[in-house]
């Protein structure tokens, strides 16, 4: 098959022989081979301001990991080291398309606009979603596994009906292809050829199971061929060939041609969460050949080279990285207020007579409890 | 941009390789749209529930039914025949046989605007999807703060009386009820059939819609001008969204969800059931009137909101109450009952509260039902066991 063209049928399935990658870790240009599509570099123009979003990503997860420390956070899963592949997700859709993401997938939802203070709700412990889905079509975070993946395929679907062109990208990692769900969700979205693009970052770890006790398969981008829809993979630590394989994706899916999945070979440089102990399964020498390939570095060093990166510029986007993360410091050290009539209030649009019930013992067990009287207890939900 | 050629799909992915879709058409006769009945018509149960859903759908472009075999088919028990007929492939339309896939898309659906009603083919059939209902369509609403609601209808043939062999005959209702997010309802009538489907479709709030398959092909007289009089063009509940009537008339009739209705006056006792038990309580009571008891029916139709107002009010008049669901009773629905009215009619009960239910074993093979099923026999000896003194 000469270069350059197009496969058709099962060769369009299967992914490309390697990893697509278009910036090596010292960050030279990569030539084109054994590409099955002929995917195009990104200009520098739009690598530089996704270099920006991968410092605030970067300084993101540094931040959060230490509001943990400080017991700002209950919990927070870092994506350090998958910052490419969150950023490349947010980079490649439009305004009207939607994102689906994990809890690991905090800087993907930022990158897309959501407020950090906002984002940041679950893990802070004040309510479980903190931004309103709605306001930059970003569903909210999911922690049961590959389940979001079915609400991206219906997303796509009534998108397909009202006859919008709209893109939904949907993201899960290697341990989710495992599930039923995961199966369901490409199943579906090829039978009725929705305009989805399925991103699984392949960080080698379900918390401590590695990849080769998830999967027998060559490439979790094999898997594509079973629904019938394109695979492919990709070096997940380059921003440039995310950007151009997943960008090709969304721009099959919105032309009519369907659903794609592409499994990005990335690394979870730090713990599951930091409630993990990641050396009770992984050596410090196996993550340590992660490092060169970091996804900062090397785009650093290729737009350095290209002249569109100097000490000033560096500097300019790490004061702007630092101010969020300054926003995001105060934000979640400001003592938060909860409500407790909100255990009520949303369970369902109108509360039900129950939970009225229960609302008003909740309202007089708070009056008596701060010295009130009953009778001045003014009880529960408005 | 790339063009990537379109991969050949059969258009039906039940066709067997290598028969034309066209002789596939030729052999089969085509479904019949679903037709337009008006006035007083007499139907099944199932056809009411059929007529609910196309009407619902006339009304609102965005109201869609999919499941398993409910497109060509028309379902298994044939409940949505005649919808792909009448409104396109893209209004009704058959799903690959994943039920967590069902639920999950309708989810996502839901998010996009759409409002789903989706088929489980049985009860037993609905697990696959537990972890999509109980994680996100149940918490969606409350997750979000009310920013993202799931106005979707979860349709399930339930419970037993039908001689189904295993996993076809399962009362789940107790695990929908438990869980906090989740509208379940269950109509035992033709006319609620129609209303409650509607209702559940209008409802903004996921609903679990439970239908007694005993009762799919039984029939009753309804006024069908009179049961759509309750909605506006659009489909909401009309006594719902015009608010006071002031004109000196009757009120709308609002949504049937949260209110439980008197099925047969009585003075003795109470019986309080619900589904496929209804028409067994019923039973019940004409053969104690026959023996000059007068036993009043409650049907309680909306687990999820529970009507506490109406079930109560009906055992305070008469002081004696049995619960009756087919269910095992073991922490189940009716155990809820009963310990609701326990708890708020303990002053006017001349007896504690007792229950008919399923024993607590796995639904019984169709020989040894009748053995395990709530009867009339068991209902009356029940309420020969309320204490009478007098």
């Amino acid at each position: 098959m000469p270069q350059n063209t197009i496969p058709d049928g099962e060769a369009l399935l299967l992914p490309s022989g390697e990893p697509i990658q278009m910036i090596d870790a010292d960050g030279g240009a990569v030539e084109q081979g054994g590409w099955k599509e002929p995917y195009v570099r990104p200009d520098d123009a739009r690598l530089l301001s996704g270099y920006e979003h991968l410092v605030l990503g970067r300084r993101i997860n540094d931040q959060a990991g230490a509001l943990v420390r400080q017991g700002r956070l209950a919990v927070y899963p870092s994506s350090h080291g998958q910052e490419a592949c969150q950023v490349a997700a947010a980079m490649v859709l439009g305004s009207e398309d939607w994102l689906f993401p994990t809890y690991r997938d905090t800087v993907a939802v930022l990158a897309r606009g959501v407020d950090p203070v906002a984002a940041f709700q679950m893990l802070r412990g004040s309510w479980h979603a903190g931004y309103n889905p709605m306001e930059h079509k970003v569903a909210t975070q999911a922690t049961p596994l590959a389940t979001q993946l079915l609400h991206a395929v219906g997303m796509a679907h009534a998108a397909k009906l009202k006859g919008e062109d709209s893109v939904v990208l949907a993201l899960c990692g290697d341990g989710a292809t495992s599930e039923g769900d995961f199966h369901e969700a490409l199943n579906f979205a090829a039978v009725y050829r929705l305009p989805v693009v399925f991103l699984i970052q392949n960080n080698e770890f379900a918390i401590s199971v590695p990849l080769s006790q998830q999967t027998a398969a060559p490439s979790l981008a094999h898997k594509g061929i079973g629904y019938g829809m394109p695979g492919e993979r990709v070096d997940g630590n380059d921003l440039a060939a995310l950007l151009a394989v997943l960008g090709s994706a969304v721009d099959r899916a919105r032309g009519g041609g369907g659903p794609s999945m592409v499994e990005a070979h990335t690394y979870r440089m730090q713990s599951h969460t930091n409630a993990d102990d990641a050396t009770r399964y992984r050596s410090d020498a196996e993550v340590a050949q992660w490092v060169p390939r970091d996804p900062l570095t090397r785009l650093g060093r290729h737009l350095a080279a290209a002249g569109l990166l100097d000490e000033d510029v560096e500097a300019r986007i790490a004061a702007a990285a630092e101010s969020v993360a300054a926003r995001l410091r105060d934000g979640l050290n400001a003592e938060v207020e909860v409500d407790p009539q909100d255990l009520f209030a949303f369970v369902y649009t109108e509360p039900t007579p129950q939970l009225r019930e229960q609302s008003a013992f909740l309202a007089d067990e708070l009056a008596r409890s701060a010295g009130a009287t009953i009778e001045n207890a003014e009880g529960g939900l408005r | 941009m790339t063009t990537v050629s379109e991969p050949e799909f059969r258009t039906d992915p039940a066709a067997p390789a290598g028969v034309p879709s066209e002789a596939r058409a030729a052999a089969a006769p085509a479904a019949a749209a679903v037709e337009r009945l008006t006035g007083v018509q007499t139907l099944t149960f199932a056809k009411a529930l059929n007529l609910a859903m196309a009407d619902a759908m006339e009304a609102d472009s965005r109201v869609l039914v999919f499941g398993e075999d409910v497109g060509t088919l028309g379902g298994v028990f044939r409940v949505t025949d005649g919808l792909t007929a009448r409104f396109g492939t893209s209004r009704c339309f058959d799903t690959p046989l994943a039920e967590s896939g069902i639920l999950g898309m309708a989810t996502g659906m839901a998010m996009g605007g759409m409002r789903p009603v989706v088929e489980m083919q049985f009860d037993a059939f609905a697990y696959p999807a537990f972890e999509q209902m109980v994680s996100h369509v149940a918490k969606m609403g409350n997750r979000t703060r009310g920013q993202v609601r799931l106005p979707l209808v979860v349709r399930i043939p339930y419970a037993g009386g039908i001689g189904g062999v295993e996993h076809h005959c399962d009362s789940s209702e107790a695990y929908y009820v438990h869980t906090p997010g989740l509208t379940v309802l269950t109509p035992s009538t033709v006319a609620d059939a129609y209303v409650m489907l509607r209702d559940a479709i209008a409802s903004p709030d996921p609903v679990v819609f439970l239908e007694p398959k005993k009762v799919y092909f039984s029939k009753a007289e309804v006024d069908l001008d009179a049961l759509r009089a309750r909605y506006t063009a659009e489909g909401a509940p009309a006594g719902e969204s015009s608010g006071g009537h002031d004109d000196g008339g009757q009120a709308a009739p609002s949504s049937t969800i949260g209110t439980a209705v008197v099925a047969r006056e009585g003075t003795d006792a109470t019986l309080i059931a619900y589904g496929p038990s209804v028409a067994t309580a019923i039973a019940a009571a004409e053969t104690a009137a026959a023996e000059g008891r007068s036993l009043q029916v409650v049907d309680v139709r909306s687990l999820v909101p529970f009507d506490d107002e109406t079930v109560c009010a009906a055992v305070r008049s008469t002081g004696r109450a049995v619960v009756i669901a087919e269910a095992p009773g073991f922490a189940s629905m009716a155990a809820e009952i009963a310990a609701r009215v326990s708890e708020r009619c303990f002053h006017s009960l001349a007896a504690p509260v007792l229950r008919v239910t399923g024993f607590d074993v796995p639904y019984p093979a169709p020989k040894l039902e009748q053995f395990f099923l709530p009867s009339v026999d068991r209902i009356l000896d029940a309420v020969d066991d309320l204490q009478w003194e007098d």
